[in-house]
């Protein structure tokens, strides 16, 4: 204990702002369904294209199927939620967000209070299985309309046979999509689309996710100056409203503050003595998991989830052909283009094909994905890696076992724990509370205090 | 040996098939693929025996260390059986990015099986339904013909191609004329018979195969089956090449009953719908991969899947619907509620199984019997 330093620490400054602008959403979506305030929603996937809809208006807001379910599960309210969909005939293994969201949808209940907030309409980006098929019981169910643009077929690793030929196809393709989109909107909601809002979307959503994950770079910092349970509070920024100008100055503020706490060598928890890798999703309701991780002086310093889900990352190879990541860099002259219509969606497709790396995980779930786990193992400076074997969510556990391999590999021990990420019913607490403990002594790490 | 058995023959002997095939075109290539979404027209085209990948229905821990348990059964099996050196004799793999559990199954092969084959992925769209999907699937299969070509070092002419889909589409008519055939009121062919039917062209050279299915649709308009037909049913699931279990229906239980059709990638998803030639091969062939009854993972904003479900079951005079779900498969669990509705809303009662592996006979067997004892019971 003597020899462990202890690092200051405090609350972020920004942490109120990050749990205002979450639950604005929130609130929004409870107006609509008490039928306070008749807000545009539309309802899909919060890693997709959420930014489209802002030309039909202000009150547009976004009601993202899984950080909704997230929330459930972190409430306390998934055996409810669950249960209704579960009577409904759907299987007990599906997705956990989907079955939170639908049971909503089944139960007439919204997890914040009140009903459900029936959408105006229903929005999708196709990448995960699960994805194009969730709303579609959702829409039937509501008689809403659904609209899903398809992005399975994201760009390849290079070592993969990607052609410029290829790449091309796949912009076209998504471009393509994306003005249907626009027309389909337009037609369902009666409403002229506004393109400078489409500008000033696109503009928002590409500098936040960038900004986002050059505030994880700064995570690199020993002490790290933000630890993986408050990051979880700041990621929901962008996945819930990345198009927005509230995200773009959230993350100004909380990169200008986390400099500061570099300078000012303020650590995101007091002890930090092994640095870990997460992968995948938490058990939401399950958190405490991190603060217990405190008490040997063991930290998580970031994860392919809550770096990537949104997008923003680059990749690159050293002159070693070491794989890395780095912040995707938003383009010089990104006002320049898109001052059109065609040109702010052709900007907007770059940057997601470029530089969605969760998207491209998915559909290239291992040969190249695994590596990612291993950058930010080894370029984060950490000593391991925690890995929940999420029982809740194919996308993120495609290709889990092999990352697995490849950390072990590359010589960082590895941690695993199963569950699932919003079904509390898969989680055995104490089962992994004893993972836990025996990790730490296999790495001969003592409790500090209780 | 009757044609019909042959089919059994080569399902059970697939891999000393390939290998024969092998000695014979002693400059061919062997194509494995994963899912049926792979255009096989244009690699055979280019020479290369393309032969489906299915497992083997026996309990196995090759496939733990590099997939997650909550993956779907088949995608385990299907790892496995390269992991333990089955297909051996593969130059290449090739998947149609179908869904992620087998895309997981797919990789992992590429990262773990030795000798690598060399991995030619295509990249179909997810969604068949958008209006930009045909353009899109037409240019990626320009770019799968050229890594093949690239591969095999020779071009794919279109001669090559137009040969290639008068094969696949010979092959296609001929298993649906089989198939035809079943709508009588005692099916010459049973369901277990169809299944290695199709199987066994997931297998084989199809030109090959077509020389046996020419004899076997002679031999079965011909056919008595001595057994009863008893109660008529579909079976509706992704794949299913589980022969216990397909046995277990047709022959071991008190209740007679017969699968006079499916709906499966290994029966008539498969090969229901042909190629309609036209000037552009490729795009050809792209409309026909769009327009084909899609797999759930594909058939996405509407439900484009449950009429041709229902279309088969109304002409084939279908008593009983089984849904059966490999356990964890998503596309297949979401739909599985509202196509339970849907069939019941159109006057064919439906029964639930869950799939893995290998399947609980006993107790599957009291499950099955007990739901046609409840289609045969008279109203009283």
């Amino acid at each position: 204990m003597a020899d462990v330093k202890k690092y200051s620490t405090k609350p972020f400054d920004c942490w109120g702002k990050a749990k205002e602008l979450r639950m604005d959403i929130y609130q929004k979506l409870a107006q609509k369904a008490s039928g306070e305030k008749d807000w545009l929603v539309a309802s899909g996937g919060t890693e997709g294209l959420i930014g489209l809809p802002a030309g039909l208006g202000e009150d547009y807001v976004f009601f993202g199927g899984e950080p909704y379910g997230a929330s459930t599960g972190a409430m306390g309210k998934s055996e409810e939620m669950m249960g209704h969909c579960e009577v409904k005939g759907y299987a007990r293994d599906l997705c956990g967000y989907c079955r939170n969201y639908l049971g909503s949808i089944f139960g007439d209940q919204f997890s914040f209070g009140g009903k459900y907030p029936h959408p105006d309409f229903y929005f999708q980006l196709h990448f995960c299985d699960t994805h194009g098929k969730w709303y579609q019981p959702a829409a039937k169910y509501t008689d809403k309309p659904y609209f899903v643009i398809d992005m399975g077929a994201p760009y390849r690793w290079p070592k993969w046979n990607e052609s410029e030929k290829r790449r091309k196809n796949k912009f076209n393709y998504l471009v393509t999509q994306m003005h249907d989109s626009i027309e389909w909107m337009e037609n369902i909601t009666g409403r002229t689309y506004d393109d400078e809002r489409l500008a000033d979307a696109v503009y928002n959503e590409i500098m936040s996710t960038s900004k986002w994950a050059k505030c994880c770079e700064l995570n690199k910092n020993v002490p790290a100056p933000m630890d993986e349970k408050s990051m979880y509070a700041f990621y929901i920024v962008h996945v819930l409203r990345r198009h927005t100008k509230e995200a773009v100055e959230f993350f100004d503020m909380l990169y200008d503050e986390l400099q500061d706490r570099i300078a000012k060598d303020i650590a995101g928890v007091e002890y930090e003595r092994f640095r870990m890798v997460h992968n995948s999703q938490p058990p939401w309701y399950a958190l405490h998991m991190f603060r217990y991780m405190e008490k040997f002086g063991v930290v998580c310093v970031g994860s392919q989830y809550d770096f990537m889900l949104s997008g923003g990352w680059d990749y690159y190879y050293d002159e070693n052909g070491i794989f890395h990541i780095r912040a995707g860099e938003p383009p010089a002259d990104l006002k320049d283009r898109i001052k059109t219509r065609d040109g702010a969606l052709k900007a907007m497709t770059s940057w997601i094909l470029d530089y969605g790396l969760t998207i491209r995980s998915f559909r290239f779930p291992m040969i190249e994905r695994r590596n990612i786990d291993v950058a930010i193992a080894r370029d984060w400076n950490c000593q391991g890696a925690m890995m929940h074997l999420n029982r809740g969510c194919e996308g993120w556990a495609v290709g889990q076992l092999e990352a697995r391999r490849a950390l072990v590999e590359a010589g960082f021990p590895v941690l695993t724990y199963e569950g699932n990420v919003a079904d509390p019913r898969e989680f055995d607490e104490s089962r992994t509370f004893a993972h836990i403990n025996a990790f730490m002594e296999s790495q001969r790490l003592k409790k500090l205090a209780n | 040996m009757g044609a019909i058995e042959k089919f059994q023959e080569i399902y059970e002997n697939r891999h000393a098939y390939a290998r024969d095939w092998n000695s014979r075109h002693p400059d061919g290539k062997i194509l494995g693929c994963f899912c049926t979404y792979v255009p096989e027209e244009i690699p055979y085209a280019a020479g290369i025996l393309p032969v489906r990948i299915l497992g083997s229905h026996e309990i196995e821990d090759d496939s733990s260390p590099h997939l997650f348990g909550m993956f779907c059964p088949f995608c385990r099996d299907v790892l496995a059986q390269g992991l333990q050196g089955r297909y051996e004799y593969l130059d290449g793999i090739s998947d149609g990015n179908c869904c992620m559990h087998l895309l997981q199954a797919y990789e992992a092969w590429g990262l773990n099986v030795k000798p690598q084959p060399k991995i030619l992925r295509v990249d179909t769209p997810s969604s068949t339904q958008n209006r930009h999907s045909r353009t899109y699937l037409r240019d990626e299969l320009e770019c799968f013909k050229e890594d093949l070509e690239e591969w095999v070092g020779k071009e794919i002419t279109d001669e090559a191609l137009d040969y290639a889909v008068e094969v696949y589409n010979e092959n296609r008519r001929l298993m649906k004329q089989i198939y035809e055939l079943r709508k009588a009121d005692d099916p010459p062919i049973t369901g277990l018979e169809s299944m290695y039917m199709v199987a066994s062209s997931q297998m084989m050279d199809k030109a090959e195969h077509n020389k046996i299915l020419l004899e076997a649709l002679e031999q079965v308009k011909e056919r008595k089956l001595d057994r009863e037909t008893g109660t008529r049913l579909m079976t509706v699931g992704s794949e299913n090449d589980d022969v216990e279990f397909l046995s277990m229906i047709e022959q071991k239980m008190v209740l007679p009953a017969t699968v006079v059709t499916d709906d499966h990638c290994t029966g008539t998803r498969y090969f229901w719908q042909e190629i309609i030639p036209e000037e552009d091969r490729l795009q050809a062939i792209a409309t026909r991969y769009i327009a084909r009854t899609p797999c759930p993972c594909k058939d996405f904003p509407e439900l484009r899947r449950f009429n041709n479900l229902l279309k088969l079951a109304k002409e084939w005079r279908v008593e009983g619907v089984l849904l059966m779900q490999q356990k964890f498969c998503d596309p297949h669990e979401i739909d599985i509620p509202s196509l339970k509705d849907f069939f019941e809303e159109n006057g064919f009662p439906t029964y639930f199984l869950e799939l893995d592996v290998t399947v609980p006979l006993g107790q599957f067997s009291t499950r099955v019997e007990a739901f046609i004892e409840s289609l045969t019971l008279d109203i009283i």
